[in-house]
Formats: C-alpha cells, structure tokens, sequence
C-alpha cells in the first residue's frame, strides 16, 4: 500500500465522524450494561428457578407440613346401641359400635383410645390406658357425653373463644424468613456469579479497555438487582398473603425500604466475596462459607433465641438475624422505622463497611 | 523529536516490565506510522501481550515511555480510550446475549462511531444477528471481538493473536476484513506467531524475543536482511556412516546448514546450483533421499536465522 493512496482515505474517514448518529436513552451504557445483567439472568433458567419457584415450594412445602390442624377426633368404640347414640352427640368422638371381642381387639391395638360398656346396675364401664393422653381425654369427653345424655346440667355455663388468628402460625413465622433469606441469596449469587464469571472470561479485562465508566458496571448489578427485588419480593409475598393469609401490619413503604437496604448490604457483601476470586469454584466456596452460618442461627426456620445466651450479641450483628428481625417486626407487629433503628443501624453498618474494602480490593482482570 | 517521523501514531521508548522474576518486556522501543499494519512477531513468551497490553493502557510498566495518538495514558485515559480499537486475546464474550445485543452494549460505551448494523454488516455476521454468542463457531466469534473493537470507529486498532486458533478458511476470511480497516486509513498494531500472517498483512514487522526487538523492518526486508532466498530441507536414510554436514557447507550457493529432529536444513541463495550439487554430494556418500522440499525464504526462517530457534516449538 503507497501512502498516495492512504491519505484522501483517512480525509474520508475524518468526514464521515462528523455525521451525527441517532441515538436514544436506550443506548446509553448504564441502561445497555443493565439490560445485559436481566438478559443474562433471563436466559438461565435455573437462576430463575433458584430466585422464584424455590422460595415458593419450600414456604408451600413448610406451610403444609406445620399447618394448625384442627383438634383431632378420637376414636373410642362401644358395644350397645343406647350408649352409641348418646357418645355420638359429642362432635370430638368418632364412635364405633362393635361386639364385644371386636371391641376389646380394637382397644388392645390402638385403633381406638377407649371402650365404653355398661357395667352392673346401669353404670358405665371406661376401658382405657390412662398413661396415653388420648385415652385419659377420651374419657372424659366420653364420660361428659354420657352425663349430658342421662340429662346433667352444667351449673356454671361457659363459652369458647378459639385463637387461630393469621399471625401467630409457623408460616407467618417462615414468610418473613424466607424473604430475608432469599434477598440474601439472590444478591450474594447473583452478584457473585456474574462478576467471576465475567472475570474468569476476560470479558471484565475487555469492558475496561472501552470507555465504559468503571462504577457503570458496578451500578448495572446495582440497579438490576432492585428491579429483580421488587419482582421476587412481590412473588413471595403475594403467595404468602394470598395462600396463607400471612398478615401484612406494617407500612408497605417500610417494607420496601427494608428490602432495599437488606439488598444493599447483601450486594455489598457479595461484592467482596467476589472482588477477588477467579474461579467459579473459588467464589461459590466463599460463598457457602459466608451464609451457610446465617442460615442457621440467623432465625430463618426456627428463633434465633433458641441459641445460647452468649451467642446472642453475635447472632444479633449478623446481616441476615437483622434483616428477619425487622421484617418479622414490620409485617407481624405492624412496627415502624423507630424500632426497627437497631436491625437498620446492623445493615447500614454492613454496606459501609463491605462496600468500601470491596471496591479497594476489586480485581478487574 | 529524536528524528523520529512526525506521524508517528505510537512511539514506544525504553519500555521495562517484570514479573516476579520474569522480564517480559526488556527496555523495547517501537515506533509505528500513522496508517500502517505494525507486527509484533515472535514466539510464545516473548513479551508480545506484555506490550501491547501496556500500550492499551491495561498494564502499567514499570518504566518507559508510552506515546499513542500524540497523548499519553495518565494524561489522556479517557480520550485514548474513545479513539481505540482493542481485540484481547481469549476474551470470552459473554454466551446468553446475542452478537446484535453484544455490539449495541460495546457500542453504548462510545460517543462516536457508526450504527449497530453498520458493524454488523461490516464483520459480515448478518445472519447470525439473532444467534447468541454461545452458538458462534470461533471463526464468527473472533469476526464478534473485532466488531467489537471496530463500535468506537477507532484510529488505532490493536489486535493481539486475531487469528490463534482458527481453521485456515476462518483465518483466510478474517485477513481480509483486516485488509479492509487498513484500506480505511486506520493505524493496526497486531500481533502473531503465524509467520504467514505478518508477511500477508504487516507493512513492517518487528521481531520479538526474550522481551526485546531483535530485527526491524518490512517483511522483504528482513528476509532478504538475511541475505539467502530459498531453504532445501531433507531427511536421508539408510546412510552406514553420519552425514558429513562440512561437506554440504562447502557446496556452491550453500550459505548454512543446521541439522534437527533428523532433518538437515540448508540456507541457499542459489536454488538452481545448490540442489544439483546436493544430490551429487548425496550420491558421493551413499545417502538415500527420505523427502526433499525447497520454499523460499519467510519470516519463520529469519526468526530461526537470528534466533536458532523455531517460532512455534511444536
């Protein structure tokens, strides 16, 4: 190639710069590098799987296996007609009528809690273990019945009031865990996974050798994580609300912004997990390291009171312990901001600390 | 300045860069023109990716001058970054997104430079517009990176090991569209180890090894710098005694002769007299001839002259 020849094409080149090229707000790099994290998270399916359905099938899963069962009905089995319709009058009994070897069988192999049988002179036999709960309280619902039956009147007459108000059940218990739980794990995976992933490829290296402004690819994980929280909350929480009835007191806005700061804590502590490591393998070991504990002490399934007194302080100044805490506090008690200063003073606490280390120890390449 | 041409798009001086107890990059200087393809050739290790990773300000050395587009790096990161054109060697893009998605993110980072589609168009990647990267073979994703390395309509193009990898024809498709940014005026560094693919594309070459340039200048100029034209390599068998190698030497036209892996080499500036007289002396010691080629002289041999060594250890 002569220079003769080079020199009008670089003129060329100079010119054709100049001519302005139409673009909109969609091509700006912060809104393009967030559409990349959704489209990336989009097409994964098990990352969808993780952040949606599994939060669902285990609060579904938990829901039924802890559900408040009404009171059950005990069996008790009788041998007279007479003493059968008047044991049936209580709702508590299921009454069988059996002869008199069919019914002592019954007895002898716990298919039935008791065996009434009319004894001598018009009395009634009670055949029962009374070292078994069931027989003792069936026989006094049994006995009760069989009074009422011969016309016994209760002197002092009384009312029930029953307590199985939504509220103080095991799954509005779980509810508010498994969303502390799953903010935990959506912003420490999620951000985890896409920054090694993106370092391991060299594809970190490639971005900062462009113009691209370093904080826009950090603000992108940023911003797609709180779009991505307000879909997850909002799926866990109206299939607790309206599978379960999980009560919602608390003000909404607080709840977001509960969620919000919990996600930010999270991301920042996902972020320095990931600010160094270069492996898959490396990060999602740092990863189970750091909230494998939080899983268990943190008051997720089960109080976190249950723990030893010592440990108490410590549970306590654990991200996760002070994320549930106060969403428990928000959705079960109605409390407001004021008290839940101290579990909002522990996260903000997390985010300053890990956001600044995370950002000082970053490794781009 | 120091007699260097003043359109010089890069001036490299006294570059130095360690690591632990490796020197990759030992005091190089370079120079390249505006508007020409520069090679960096040279083996694995020779410091080919050092350099040009310093010189597209990713690597900071540990001393040395960098001189690109008449800026510097501490001075001017944010407007050298908007005027050039990086390929990395194994950047993996990332599977999910698709190649239009890829090239709009790229773009997104650039104040000028021309539309997606032009891009598209230009890397000849139309029809898998839609496709994910991950469905790419390597010769389209190779055709991606320098989409992506072309979004900013840069003025310098840096491309480290374009085609490292690649099947011949994808090797083949790819020169040609690098052949299509020089027409555009555009200043290439580029590196290889593909002799072939400096002799093709590179209006001057530079040499690299052990971190330093060891030869300079136009791909004719360095293979005649070594002043023979052709090479005859052979293997004999069935010889009762060693070949005598000083006789081969002292042949007409013969300027040298190395022996590898049982394969005996000969430097030749006279292909017409020194394969005859090879052949007589073959039959003067009882040899038999396994396999005779000639080629003339590339790049790779001049690398071999200077170096004793190969350029790809296979």
């Amino acid at each position: 190639m002569s220079e003769t020849t080079v020199v009008p094409e670089i003129r060329a080149r100079a010119a054709a710069r100049k001519a302005p090229s139409r673009r909109g707000p969609a091509d700006h790099a912060l809104v393009q590098l967030t559409m990349t994290r959704f489209r990336e998270f989009r097409r994964e399916p098990e990352a969808l799987f993780w952040v949606f359905i599994f939060p669902i099938l285990l609060a579904a899963g938990l829901g039924l296996a802890f559900r408040n069962r009404p009171a059950d009905v005990l069996k008790i089995a009788t041998v007279t007609p007479e003493l059968a319709q008047s044991l049936r009058k209580d709702k508590l009994l299921d009454v069988q009528q059996l002869s008199t070897p069919a019914a002592e069988e019954a007895l002898r192999t716990g298919k039935v809690a008791l065996l009434a049988e009319p004894g001598p002179n018009g009395t009634v036999v009670y055949r029962y273990d009374d070292t078994n709960p069931e027989g003792r309280t069936a026989r006094m619902l049994a006995d009760r019945a069989v009074q009422r039956a011969a016309g016994r009147v209760d002197p002092v007459a009384s009312a029930d009031r029953l307590m199985r108000e939504p509220g103080s059940r095991y799954i509005d218990f779980l509810i508010p865990g498994l969303l502390g739980m799953n903010l935990m794990g959506s912003a420490i995976w999620g951000m985890g996974f896409a920054i090694v992933d993106a370092r391991r490829r060299k594809l970190m290296k490639r971005l900062i050798a462009t113009p691209m402004p370093r904080h826009y690819y950090l603000l992108s994980f940023l911003f797609s994580r709180l779009v991505m929280l307000v879909i997850e909350v909002g799926f866990l929480l109206t299939f607790g609300v309206f599978v379960f009835k999980v009560p919602m007191r608390g003000s909404l806005a607080d709840l977001v912004l509960l969620c919000v700061v919990t996600s930010l804590s999270f991301g920042a502590l996902g972020l320095l997990i990931a600010s160094r490591a270069r492996t898959i393998e490396a990060a999602s070991g740092l990863m189970n390291l750091v909230m494998m504990p939080m899983w268990i002490v943190s008051g997720v399934f089960f109080s976190a009171q249950r723990f030893p007194h010592v440990l108490q302080p410590v549970i306590k100044a654990l991200p996760l312990t002070a994320a549930i805490d106060a969403l428990r506090a928000n959705m079960l008690q109605g409390a407001g901001l004021a008290q839940l200063s101290p579990e909002l003073l522990v996260l903000a606490g997390w985010l300053v600390v890990c956001f600044p280390v995370a950002l000082k120890l970053f490794r781009w390449r | 300045m120091l007699g260097s041409t003043p359109t010089a798009a890069l001036r490299v001086r006294n570059l130095r860069k360690a690591y632990k107890d490796v020197v990759a990059v030992d005091g190089l200087e370079l120079e390249v023109r505006t508007g020409e393809c520069f090679g960096l050739l040279g083996p694995n290790g020779a410091g080919k990716t050092t350099t040009i990773e310093i010189c597209e300000g990713l690597t900071d050395p540990d001393s040395g001058d960098v001189e690109l587009l008449g800026m510097h790096w501490k001075s001017h990161a944010g407007e050298l970054r908007q005027r050039l054109g990086i390929q990395l060697q194994e950047t993996q893009l990332a599977d999910k997104v698709t190649v239009m998605e890829t090239i709009r993110l790229f773009r997104s980072f650039f104040r000028h430079g021309p539309a997606t589609s032009e891009v598209i168009a230009l890397v000849q990647l139309e029809e898998k517009m839609n496709a994910r990267v991950g469905g790419l073979s390597g010769g389209q994703k190779q055709r991606l990176a320098l989409a992506c390395a072309l979004v900013g309509d840069p003025d310098f193009l840096f491309l480290d090991e374009p085609t490292t990898g690649l099947d011949p024809q994808a090797r083949r498709q790819l020169w040609e569209l690098i052949e299509q940014f020089k027409l555009q005026g555009r200043t290439i560094l580029l590196t290889t180890h593909y002799m072939d693919e400096a002799e093709q594309l590179c209006d001057r070459v530079a040499i690299m090894d052990h971190g330093k340039v060891i030869a300079l200048g136009t791909p004719r100029e360095l293979i005649t710098s070594i002043g023979v034209e052709h090479m005859v390599e052979f293997s004999a068998g069935g010889a009762a005694k060693p070949l005598e190698l000083t006789a081969l030497r002292r042949m007409d036209g013969v300027r040298d002769v190395r022996a590898e892996n049982g394969t005996i080499q000969l430097q030749v500036t006279e292909l017409h007299r020194a394969v005859p007289a090879l052949l007589a002396e073959l039959a003067r010691q009882g040899v038999t001839l396994t396999e005779l080629r000639t080629h003339s002289a590339t790049l790779e041999d001049v690398f071999v002259t200077l170096t004793g060594r190969r350029l790809r250890e296979e």
